[in-house]
């Protein structure tokens, strides 16, 4: 290492959001301080949120001799050290797993490609991800020198009106699910007369496998409560308060300790400046029910209740938590409201379609190459998100469709991979915006199953208020499930009955819990249902006339056999089988008794000759 | 005036109603399981449901106002597939056992599956089961039967501010449980029942007595008298398609007497007796001043709450026993010596509109010395009809009787016992003779008289002001009990009811939470007691007679020892 020059004083950059310590980002950093001490050099090393390339957990950026911040994949401690002695000792920056170095201002490296020409972050748009992954989300300072609380500034030198007509300029819409104008939710709030107002921000982020507000709040916390202090300035709110899942505790230390530091600041509790506004924030924590994210059950959970919901009228923002006025926008909305403000409506509304303005982070996930969050513009298709960014289906297999809009959302099949992502478009197929979830399948997923899953998540879910959800989604469920059970298993005439009674009901009693259920949760629990009949219809009966699954997921439905002909006689398989259900004489060809068979597969891994096959 | 169309028909409704009440009001009926008129709507049973033109989904008609230019439907194909998928998912999860279900007859799901001719239930699968709940001496719980519609659990807490019962577990699992999934008994539980006029199924029922009491007749070793409560006689009537508060004062004693009661009497003559006891303590307090301001102690259910919650106050409570409890003490005392009975071999029924009246029989404090209760078992008005139902009495066809002497001559005062306010009432009637020695003039006060829930009023004595307070539902008596304990308390005088209306509306008369009904049962209690020759407690001959005879004066020794008891603070959840 002699004869080159080294540096005294350093910078790196970890991922450090959960999902970059669960990678083991925590080990990273341990890595970098022992390096540091034995090279004697003084590292600052900056932990930041998620830049949302899961599959490239943990990242670490670290910043050349000439300042340029360059990001590289997949590092384990190991690798950590590698960098270090490659980037910082031997200036050598094109290393592998480097993912390209970030814009500066200053003339680019030479021969190392930018970050945001990645494959993976060539067609996002970084709107409101802006900072997560870039700054360390705990530094108010770092926030500031991002352009933090320009908006609030801003704000606090309008009068509410203007706020909330920008914020209806900008045509920003609820990120919750829905798609409410946010700026008429404002509007309503301000319109109602009050001693007392609130402003809420929803962080009980809680569909399977979504976790775009988890990482806003852990890598750009301020930026939510920038924008719930805008919000609570337009509507002439002094309370805010964070409703965030207690599964999410790092963002839930990093929320309080940003309300301490704006406590510190003169943000919080007293008087900002000339223009009188004052506000307090404080953090509710969700015990765990995903219902509680409906705004009147979450309310009802603020206010000690157990969450349940309320019928609407009236709204929140005329009669809401503690029965006053109240708005309640996701974390999203929060913090792309902060960025409105700081940049205006315009540069906002710029991006997106007609009636869909900005952009939309989903969590993408399921069988795709490139897992991880996103933020894309309204109108990007759906084929560029799962092609062009999640770099399509592992294992070369086919796409069969995507989940959009968590348990709640529909289904979209390969047809209609070119629709537009926008809120309407996303009608027009029977599937919602959502918040975010969007879950790729590819051929080998059972759409009847899918739908099986989501159920069985809403019906322990369904917060057992209205008797449709609560009853309809159970009995919804049980439908499900005798269309994937076997035929061995109906014990009598009367259960085939009973499964056939079933199988008509399907359909009309999905259209009613729709119909008639008291809140989102319930009007939209048939949804995955619904359309995987409307897009997969025939795989439903497949199902329920043949007994077969397509995919060969439903394990009811499948036969082992074994291909006599094929067969050795090994008894590989039978040592194998775990409930003894295969027989033979050694090398003879041997049976499965399929009333034994448990359809675990074990038999088809372990033969060497494919003599088994599932049908 | 808003202007809609229901069905095709042109339909006016005031600005701010429900479309459920303006549906009700142009005569349309309309199926509900979770509704309770006071209360904010629950939107949980959907049965309301009605199609509004231009909304997506079907509309909660309880839950929503009207709207100018309206278009419902009420009975489209799919509002009405709607109720019935709904009607049909109850069934689903509920036991089948109808005909052996208490609520047999009564059952708002039964008459529902009824009326839209569920032949059948398509989609059975999973139940809920939770044990029944046996441990309250007043009521029953059985959670199968439950269909969560909330009433109760609303009722307990939102109109009685108890909250004895919540939804509990999540899911298609949930189910209305005490916390920690306890049992009754263990709870804050009144025993009001409130609960099992609210609720539409079996899941929540009053403790059974009716075969005790017909065995007790049957084997003919007890010498069995009965009494009953003022409210029975104007409540009573609804088990047989009477008009609500229906006079059958003269019916209800020849039925008991039919039922093979020895002797039966009027609880109006322990009123009276109250009133001579209580009137006398509140006097002589206020005399004193001390321990005011008084508070009545005629109902179980109230006196349990302040045991629980408000134990600070208990002295304040008047030491009085309840009517019922004072019957029975005198009927094993002054009536067993006079008739030179063994008061071991008395065995007395109540008829009670009340399930707290049966925990109250039971408490041990309420005994003589010797261990004798002063009431053996309480019929709730329920069970009087199921017990008539049993021994083939026709109501209709029964004369007029009269009550039997001593204790079955009443007066007006006792008779508004069945009233919220009607305590207060006779008891001032009382206390104006007691410190003046003159009778009032004009014996109603009207402030104290009707539904609401707070009723407060001051009533010149001489030179004196009572100030007094009347409560209902006990959300309302926590209003008043926490101002007596901030010491902000205005008044010299208060009595408190747990139901709504007071006994009129108790928690064992005809099921159905019906204020309106409530109403009508207090009308014909002011009417009857109007019509009495005798309106004045200590103007009855028979009370006279007791206090010459035996207790001496209001406040004696011997009163104190049959009439009055003492109450100890209460831990809930042990």
């Amino acid at each position: 290492m002699t004869g080159n020059a080294l540096e005294t004083r350093s910078k790196v950059y970890i991922g450090m959001g959960t999902c970059g310590l669960a990678t083991g980002a925590g080990a990273v950093k341990t890595a970098v301080e022992k390096w540091a001490t034995a090279h004697s050099v003084k590292i600052d090393i900056t932990p930041t949120g998620c830049i949302g390339y899961c599959k490239a957990e943990p990242i670490m950026d670290v910043v050349t001799e000439s300042g340029h911040r360059v990001s590289y994949s997949n590092v384990t401690p190991d690798v950590a050290g590698f960098i270090l002695d490659e980037v910082l000792v031997r200036k050598n920056y094109k290393l592998d797993g480097m993912l390209g170095q970030f814009k500066n201002g200053k003339a680019p490296l030479p021969g190392i490609p930018m970050i945001d020409e990645h494959p993976y972050f060539r067609k996002q748009v970084k709107y409101v991800l802006r900072n997560c992954g870039v700054i360390d989300p705990e530094s108010i300072a770092d926030y500031r020198a991002h352009g933090g609380f320009k908006g609030l500034d801003r704000a606090l030198t309008m009068t509410r009106e203007q706020v909330v007509a920008e914020m209806l300029k900008s045509g920003l819409r609820g990120r919750g699910g829905a798609g409410f104008p946010a700026g008429k939710k404002w509007q309503f709030a301000l319109a109602s007369k009050s001693d007392k107002k609130y402003v809420i921000c929803n962080a009980d982020e809680g569909d399977p496998g979504a976790f775009m507000d988890r990482s806003i709040l852990e890598g750009d916390t301020y930026s939510v409560l920038e924008g719930m202090m805008i919000a609570g300035y337009a509507i002439g709110a002094d309370e805010g308060i964070v409703y965030c899942r207690a599964e999410y505790p790092l963002a839930i230390e990093r929320i309080k300790k940003a309300i301490v530091v704006m406590k510190g600041e003169g943000l919080l509790d007293k008087p900002i400046g000339s223009s009188g506004f004052q506000f307090t924030l404080r953090i509710k924590m969700g015990a765990g029910a995903f219902v509680c994210g409906e705004e009147t059950a979450l309310m009802a959970s603020i206010e000690g209740r157990r969450g349940m919901p309320r019928p609407r009228p009236p709204f929140p923002a005329v009669s809401g938590v503690f029965e006053k006025p109240t708005i309640i926008n996701n974390v999203e909305t929060m913090a792309n409201a902060a960025h409105i403000m700081a940049d205006g409506a315009d540069a906002f509304a710029s991006v997106g379609t007609a009636n869909s303005k900005g952009t939309k982070v989903f969590a993408l996930t399921g069988k795709v190459v490139n897992a991880g969050l996103v933020e894309v513009p309204m109108g990007i298709t759906l084929r560029e998100i799962v092609f062009d960014i999640g770099g399509g289906i592992p294992g070369g297999k086919a796409f069969k469709a995507v989940q959009i809009g968590g348990p709640s959302g529909g289904c979209i099949p390969a047809e209609h991979l070119d629709i537009q992502i926008d809120y309407e478009s996303l009608k027009t197929v029977g599937a919602i915006m959502g918040s975010g979830g969007l879950v790729v399948m590819d051929e080998d997923t059972c759409m009847v199953d899918m739908a099986r899953f989501f159920l069985s998540f809403i019906t322990s879910e369904s917060c057992g208020k209205c008797i449709p959800c609560r009853e309809g989604t159970q009995r919804l469920y049980e439908i499900l499930d005798s269309i994937v059970s076997p035929y061995a298993k109906m014990a009598d005439e009367e259960a085939n009955l009973l499964r056939f009674n079933r199988v008509l009901n399907m359909e009309s009693l999905a259209q009613v819990i729709k119909d008639t259920s008291l809140c989102g949760l319930g009007q939209t629990a048939p949804n995955p249902v619904l359309s995987t009949l409307r897009f997969f219809r025939k795989e439903y009966e497949a199902h329920i006339y043949d007994r077969k699954c397509p995919a060969h997921q439903c394990k009811g439905l499948l036969t082992y056999t074994i291909d006599t002909n094929a067969c050795t006689g090994c008894t590989l398989c039978a040592k194998k089988c775990p409930t003894s259900a295969i027989v033979g004489e050694k090398k003879k060809a041997h049976y499965i008794v399929d009333e034994k068979c448990i359809r675990c597969g074990t038999c088809r891994d372990v033969c060497r000759f494919s003599a088994v096959s599932v049908s | 005036m808003i202007n809609l169309t229901v069905n095709n028909r042109k339909v006016q409704a005031e600005p701010g109603t429900s479309i459920l009440d303006a549906l009700q009001a142009a005569g349309e009926k309309v199926p509900t399981l979770c509704y309770i008129k006071e209360l904010f709507p629950s939107g949980a049973c959907r049965m309301c449901v009605v199609e509004v033109k231009g909304k997506p989904a079907l509309i909660p008609s309880c839950a929503f106002p009207v709207e100018e230019g309206m278009e419902v439907q009420t009975r489209s194909p799919r509002v009405i597939n709607a109720r019935r998928t709904i009607i049909e998912l109850l069934l689903a999860s509920h036991p089948f056992d109808c005909l052996t279900c208490p609520k047999n007859g009564y059952c708002e799901l039964q008459s529902l599956a009824s009326e839209y001719g569920i032949d059948r239930v398509p989609l059975k699968g999973k139940t809920r089961h939770h044990y029944t709940d046996f441990s309250s001496p007043s009521i029953i719980r059985e959670p199968d039967k439950c269909i969560l519609c909330g009433r109760c659990v609303r009722i307990c807490e939102e109109i009685q501010g108890v909250a004895a019962i919540d939804f509990t577990r999540r899911g298609f699992d949930t189910m209305v449980l005490p916390p920690f999934e306890t049992d009754l008994s263990e709870t804050t539980c009144v025993n009001c029942g409130q609960c099992t006029l609210a609720c539409p199924t079996g899941a929540l029922h009053e403790v059974r007595v009716v075969e005790k009491v017909m065995q007790t007749l049957q084997e003919g070793k007890k010498y069995l008298v009965a009494q009953a409560a003022p409210a029975i006689r104007v409540s009573l009537g609804d088990f047989f398609g009477m008009e609500p508060g229906a006079n059958v004062t003269g019916k209800v004693a020849a039925a008991l007497r039919r039922i093979g009661f020895r002797q039966v009497f009027d609880t109006d003559f322990a009123a009276d007796l109250t009133i001579m006891e209580e009137g006398t303590e509140l006097v002589n307090r206020i005399k004193a001043k001390e321990k005011l301001p008084l508070f009545t102690s005629c109902c179980p259910a109230w006196i349990k709450y302040a045991e629980i919650y408000y134990p600070k106050l208990l002295s304040n409570i008047s030491t009085c026993k309840s009517p019922q409890e004072m019957m029975g003490a005198t009927i094993k005392s002054y009536l067993a010596q006079k008739q030179n009975i063994d008061p071991k071999d008395i065995f007395v029924v109540s008829v009670m509109p009340c399930t707290a009246k049966k925990f109250e029989a039971a408490r041990p404090e309420l005994s003589s010395e010797t261990g004798v209760a002063d009431v053996d078992a309480v019929l709730t008005t329920r069970q009087l009809n199921r017990l008539m139902q049993i021994y083939g009495i026709d109501f209709a066809s029964l004369p007029e009787e009269e009550f039997d002497r001593p204790f079955g001559a009443p007066t007006g005062s006792g008779d508004i016992f069945a009233a919220s306010g009607g305590v207060m009432e006779s008891a001032l009637r009382s206390a104006y003779y007691l410190l003046t020695a003159k009778d009032l003039t004009n014996v109603e006060f009207n402030d104290v008289r009707g539904m609401a829930g707070v009723k407060e009023a001051s009533v010149k004595v001489g030179d004196l002001t009572i100030r007094v307070a009347v409560a209902n539902r006990l959300s309302n008596a926590r209003q008043i009990a926490d101002r007596v304990m901030q010491g902000d308390s205005p008044w010299d005088f208060i009595e408190i009811m747990a139901c709504p209306g007071g006994c009129a509306g108790g928690g064992g008369q005809l099921f159905g939470y019906d204020p309106d009904r409530v109403t009508q049962r207090i009308k014909a209690i002011y009417a009857l007691e109007k019509s009495r020759t005798i309106r004045l407690s200590y103007k009855n001959p028979a009370v006279q007679a007791i206090y010459k005879d035996y207790f001496g004066e209001p406040g004696s020794h011997k009163a104190h020892e049959l009439l009055h008891t003492d109450y100890a603070p209460r831990v809930a959840h042990r």
